[in-house]
């Protein structure tokens, strides 16, 4: 069984979702929850279409039913696990009828759902960012972890949770340091010892406590504590939800620096623009996949006049700073990762050339990297800490809706775009067409409106401008936007910006919006 | 699936006549209305393939044409993409994909009909009603050509088919120009018969008076709509005492019976049985088909036994099932018989409703439930891996061997394939055991042998003879040649069979018997023709049908049928391509790759009557 959830992985992970389809051939099932009944879940033996927001909901009721008809994992929760009773007291008030008016699925569905999870040989339960650009993402993902835990589908073959990452390389971001609290190697900035370990390698002294996420400098930037930026290879000024407020932040700032391939609206804002180098072309070195794969990138084609690798920049800024780091050679940094980060130490190039790639933790040269983690669940007696159940329970989205403001928008990505389309503008898609706000037929006559008509979108925050579009997908209620093209539809003047704080991601997919006839003047 | 279906939208006829069949649709996202409360949940429903074939079926009867609209709303419904759907529908020669008048004639033009007046009645009605294909009367009736439709006893024949709200099928045979236009507006104003045919056992089967038949003994004599007279005649006797015999018991008996398969390829029924006994217990479902789908040019036996017998058919696959361990069966029925259909239809019927069908069949702990599938006009699906593929909702294309039925059948299951005639046998050789129907007939050939008599012959049917009688017994025992009452030839077992010349008429009518000249026995037809018989055009009319018939998959074959046509009207026109020995070569070399390079027997058969013919008579000299 695959169960994907928040996810449209059809549109947005595309080479994933070939995996995907190669399962369903071979008779995996596939449920997609989706409040959208998206290409995804078209393809789905069982769509659960959700209200926005209304996952924990959800997720509760399902271990709610798969505890209730004997179906948990008992052994796997006895000697694994640690806060079950608590869980089950958590989801006790779940019950399918509460999950139904809450949701908006029938019970019926819930439980099939929670039964086919429960008795699958093997499940994936896979999301993305359906799940986490809310207000409470972390509990959201808790409550899909406990699922996981609660019928052992987690640590075996075939069974496990993945968060799907949006690019090549978002994984090995993190697996570099490039999170507030981490050292390379997801080793803790605030652990003395694991600290001490890169101040005495490097010779310097590194700041003892966790950095600001996205979201903190903002605030920051707000108080007036952070005036000065440098942005590599992101674009806050189109990326960020309420666009407003961050605009008018980073134009306020003293001074940022933006390295990137392209001159992107952050860029126009900058005071130095370092033109940098594509990695998967023009750079040597490595990327991590979403299954943990390290895999050899090299250059293929030279940099174009006037710009620079990203590490030659980096290096380049280090000397002009007053710290000579030598050549930057991507092998010889890869080298030093590796003698500072246990989980990479026996990658090195020969072997990621030779065996394709090797997927982390790999501890040594003759280590062959590990399929899957967590297996270390499934030993008796466990090794390690055990894995704690974290009970979440069901917060409504914050932009609630009301008379004023009556549909549910959310946001997402189509196939053949990109994000903020830095890298997917430049080149035209057959696939490719204007934004505009989708709506589900019934809107389109209950507002009077035609395919192609322009509507005023409003939200507490902000209003643009649009055409509206028909999509059988959708309910009534619920409306759809893409952040892809801000200079037709800047989708981002109307989120809302309250953020999780334990995640720092804004709740970029629940947006109460009205919408009205546009006159032209 | 994510489906780009084009904007064409079902009419309401052809909506209903698609939930007919798979029920109302769940929710707007399948094809129903959207409500305002919905759209929270949607179940896919690719799990019905197998219903395609039967959803296709619904439209043409309801709607007289499978109109673009039609494909969409069954993709919505069956979350199949529009493409696939349009490729199994034009795959059928039933199924129309453009707009086609509702009331069809399909007019038999097959070899059978040819020596019976078919090819003056075809001409009859091209002057009254225009070429094949054209629409009369408003554009309400078309008629067209159409291969063998199995009634060659009583030929020439047509078929009226009649979509609409209450579709209508209708047999006429003997068929003329005028009863066929008259049918043809009868069936416009409403008021052609509700009953399809109607068999007459004097015209169909002349020996029915005989009192020693033993697959043919109840035709014309035991109601085949009545349960109970089916077992007052002995009926259903046999699976009680098979399912005391258990099924090891039963695969030793038709193993010693020696019974072989009577669709054409021979093949020794106990081993396919035994096949299937031998993986009992690991685990996978296992299926009985009836191979029903007899298209084999002059054949109509199956069609005489399913008309006459259904009940016969049903306790033969019931048998095999309780040997075999399957819970599930189907008859393959060809698309052209509807009287066959209906009886069988209403034969399961009874049988479930009387416990001989269904869940613990007898009271035992047996569960067996038979399905009924309508082909739609495509010889191939007689091929036993074409038939699971129609079967399954795919086109009707033949799988390579290895795997083999037994092996990966249907639904890719181990599967039992058994042609009607071989099932009828079952039940005799269970009550009176194996080793005495083997005495039957010869050493080589047990049991007795329904023959397929048409063409030039007095006293054309369905003949029930023990092997070892010689063809021109056989013909004696229908009268004799008819037409002139000179005999030039005689086609045996159909266009994939061979001419023989009356200096072969005391060959003995057994598989070894006829493999000793050349020949086969094949599905068990023989069709004599007179002397004024123009030989050449019924060789034609074989290599046409083939053309028409090959599914296009193997190369040689689908190119093969088409120049071995075409060298045969060059010959026919006295316009060789050099000379005539040397399309006679090409077309001995064309044969060869047919038969070395064709993955099921069409292609590999495709020649043989043409060969056999050139072999034995200078036709083209």
């Amino acid at each position: 069984m695959i169960l994907l959830w928040g996810s449209n992985a059809r549109e947005t992970h595309p080479i994933f979702f070939h995996h995907v389809l190669k399962g369903v051939r071979r008779g995996a099932k596939l449920f997609v929850i989706d409040p959208r009944r998206t290409s995804s879940a078209q393809w789905a033996d069982v769509w659960l279409g959700l209200d926005v927001g209304s996952d924990i909901s959800l997720a509760n009721a399902m271990g709610r039913e798969i505890i209730a008809a004997g179906l948990a994992n008992k052994e796997f929760i006895e000697n694994a696990t640690s806060g079950f009773e608590a869980y089950k007291a958590c989801v006790e008030k779940y019950t399918l009828e509460r999950a139904e008016s809450e949701t908006g699925v029938p019970a019926e569905a819930i439980r099939q759902v929670a039964h086919t999870y429960a008795k699958a040989p093997r499940a994936e339960l896979c999301w993305t960012l359906g799940i986490t650009e809310h207000h409470n993402a972390v509990d959201n993902v808790l409550a899909l972890i406990n699922l996981a835990l609660l019928v052992g589908h987690v640590g075996r073959y075939g069974s496990g949770i993945n968060p799907l990452r949006g690019q090549n390389n978002v994984q090995g971001g993190g697996d570099m340091g490039a999170i507030p609290d981490r050292l390379p190697g997801f080793q803790h900035v605030e652990n003395d010892d694991l600290r001490g370990k890169f101040e005495k390698a490097w010779g310097c002294k590194i700041p003892p406590k966790r950095g600001w996420h996205v979201s903190d400098m903002l605030l920051a930037m707000e108080r007036g504590d952070l005036t000065a930026l440098y942005v590599l290879g992101e674009n806050p000024a189109d990326s960020e939800a309420d666009r407003h407020r961050a605009l008018k932040l980073l134009g306020g700032l003293k001074f940022m620096i933006v390295q990137d391939l392209f001159y992107t609206h952050t860029a126009e804002l900058a005071d130095v623009v370092l033109p940098g180098a594509a990695g998967w072309c023009e750079s040597e070195g490595t990327v991590t996949s979403s299954e943990r794969r390290v895999q050899r990138v090299r250059r293929a084609v030279p940099l174009p006049p006037g710009t620079r690798d990203d590490t030659e920049i980096l290096f380049e800024l280090a000397r002009r700073l007053g710290h000579d780091w030598g050549k930057p050679e991507s092998e010889r940094i890869w080298n030093e990762l590796r003698s500072l980060s246990p989980m990479h130490t026996g990658m090195s190039y020969s072997r990621l050339e030779k065996l394709g790639g090797i997927q982390w933790p790999c501890y040594d040269e003759s280590h062959p990297g590990e399929m899957y983690l967590h297996g270390r669940l499934w030993q008796r007696p466990v090794l390690g800490p055990r894995a704690p159940f974290l009970p979440a329970e069901f917060e409504p989205p914050v932009d609630q809706l009301d008379e004023q403001y009556p549909i549910r928008l959310t946001t997402g990505r189509r196939l053949d775009s990109y994000n903020t389309g830095v890298q997917t503008s430049r080149y035209s898609s057959p696939l490719r067409r204007d934004e505009a706000l989708d709506l589900s037929p019934e809107d389109g006559t209950r507002y009077n409106l035609c395919e192609g008509e322009k509507v005023r979108v409003s939200s507490r925050r902000g209003s643009v401008v649009a055409p509206v579009r028909f999509d059988p997908g959708l309910r009534p209620g619920l409306a759809f936007l893409t952040l892809h093209f801000h200079n037709q539809v800047a989708t981002n003047d109307l989120t809302i910006d309250a953020v999780d704080p334990k995640s720092g991601t804004a709740e970029f997919k629940a947006t109460a919006i009205r919408i009205e006839k546009f006159q032209e003047r | 699936m994510d489906l780009h279906l084009t904007e064409d939208q079902a009419t309401g006829a052809e909506k209903a006549a698609v939930d007919g069949l798979l029920g109302l649709p769940d929710s707007g996202w399948e094809g129903g209305t959207r409500s305002e409360l919905g759209g929270h949940t949607a179940l896919a429903n690719s799990a019905r393939r197998d219903q395609l074939l039967p959803v296709l079926h619904a439209i043409q009867s309801h709607a007289g044409w499978i109109s673009p609209g039609a494909l969409n709303y069954v993709a919505v419904r069956m979350n199949l993409p529009p493409a696939e759907i349009y490729g199994v529908a034009s795959f059928y020669a039933m199924f129309s994909l453009s707009p086609r008048a509702p009331i069809v004639a399909y007019v038999c033009d097959d070899i059978a009909c040819l020596a019976r007046g078919a090819g003056e009645m075809c001409m009859q009605i091209e002057k009254n009603l225009g070429p094949a294909g054209s629409s009369g009367a408003q554009n309400h009736t078309v008629w067209l050509r159409s291969p063998c439709l199995g009634l060659c006893e009583r030929a020439p024949a047509a078929l009226i088919s009649a979509a609409g709200e209450a579709p209508r099928e209708y047999v006429l045979a003997p068929a003329t120009s005028s009863s066929i236009q008259s049918a043809l507006l009868d069936a416009k104003s409403g008021r052609l018969a509700a009953e399809p045919d109607a068999l007459d056992a004097n015209i169909s089967v002349p020996q029915s008076a005989s009192p020693q038949l033993r697959l043919l003994r109840r035709i014309g004599k035991v109601n085949p709509s009545s349960l109970d007279d089916y077992r007052r005649s002995g009926g259903y006797e046999a699976l009680r005492h098979a399912m005391q015999l258990g099924p090891q018991q039963i695969v030793r008996e038709v193993i010693d019976s020696r019974l072989l398969g009577r669709g054409g390829a021979a093949f020794p029924t106990g081993k396919k049985w035994e096949a299937l006994l031998l993986q009992r217990g690991s685990g996978r479902p296992h299926f009985v088909v009836c191979n029903a789908d007899e298209s084999e040019p002059g054949t109509f036996k199956d069609r005489i036994l399913m008309e006459g017998d259904p009940f016969a058919i049903l306790e033969g696959m019931t048998i095999a099932a309780v040997a075999v361990g399957a819970e599930k069966g189907f008859i393959y029925v060809r698309g052209e018989y509807p009287l066959a259909a209906e009886r069988l239809t209403h034969a399961i019927k009874s049988a479930r409703a009387h416990g001989f069908l269904g869940q613990s069949i007898l009271g035992s702990s047996i569960h067996f439930e038979v399905e009924l599938r309508r082909g739609a006009g495509a010889y191939i699906c007689g091929e036993e891996t074409a038939l699971f593929n129609s079967i399954e909702g795919y086109r009707g294309e033949p799988r390579n061997k290895p795997p083999f039925p037994t092996q990966a059948g249907l639904f890719h299951q181990p599967t039992v394939v058994n042609n009607v005639e071989t099932l009828v046998n079952i039940p005799g050789i269970i009550l009176e055991g194996g080793a005495a129907f083997a005495r039957i007939g010869t050493e080589n050939s047990s049991g007795t042998r329904l023959f397929c008599l048409s063409g030039h012959i007095v006293r054309p049917g369905v003949y029930e003879v023990p092997f070892g009688a010689t063809l021109r017994e056989v013909i004696d025992l229908a009268g004799g040649v008819g037409g002139t009452g000179k005999l030039q030839a005689i086609l045996l077992g159909g266009a994939a069979g061979t001419f023989v010349s009356p200096a072969e008429l005391d060959t003995p009518l057994t598989f070894e018997g006829t493999r000793a000249i050349g020949a086969t026995l094949g599905s068990g037809v023989i069709m004599p023709f007179d002397d004024s018989t123009d030989l050449r055009m019924i060789l034609l009319r074989i290599a046409e049908f083939f053309r028409e018939e090959t599914c296009g998959q193997c190369v040689p074959c689908r190119v093969g049928v088409t120049r071995q046509k075409e060298a045969l009207e060059r010959l026919i026109e006295r316009k060789p391509f050099r000379s005539a020995a040397q399309e006679l070569q090409l077309l001995q070399e064309m044969a060869q790759a047919m038969r070395d390079a064709s993955i099921c027997g069409l292609g590999q058969t495709a020649s043989t009557a043409l060969l056999s013919a050139v072999n034995r008579w200078s036709l083209f000299s």
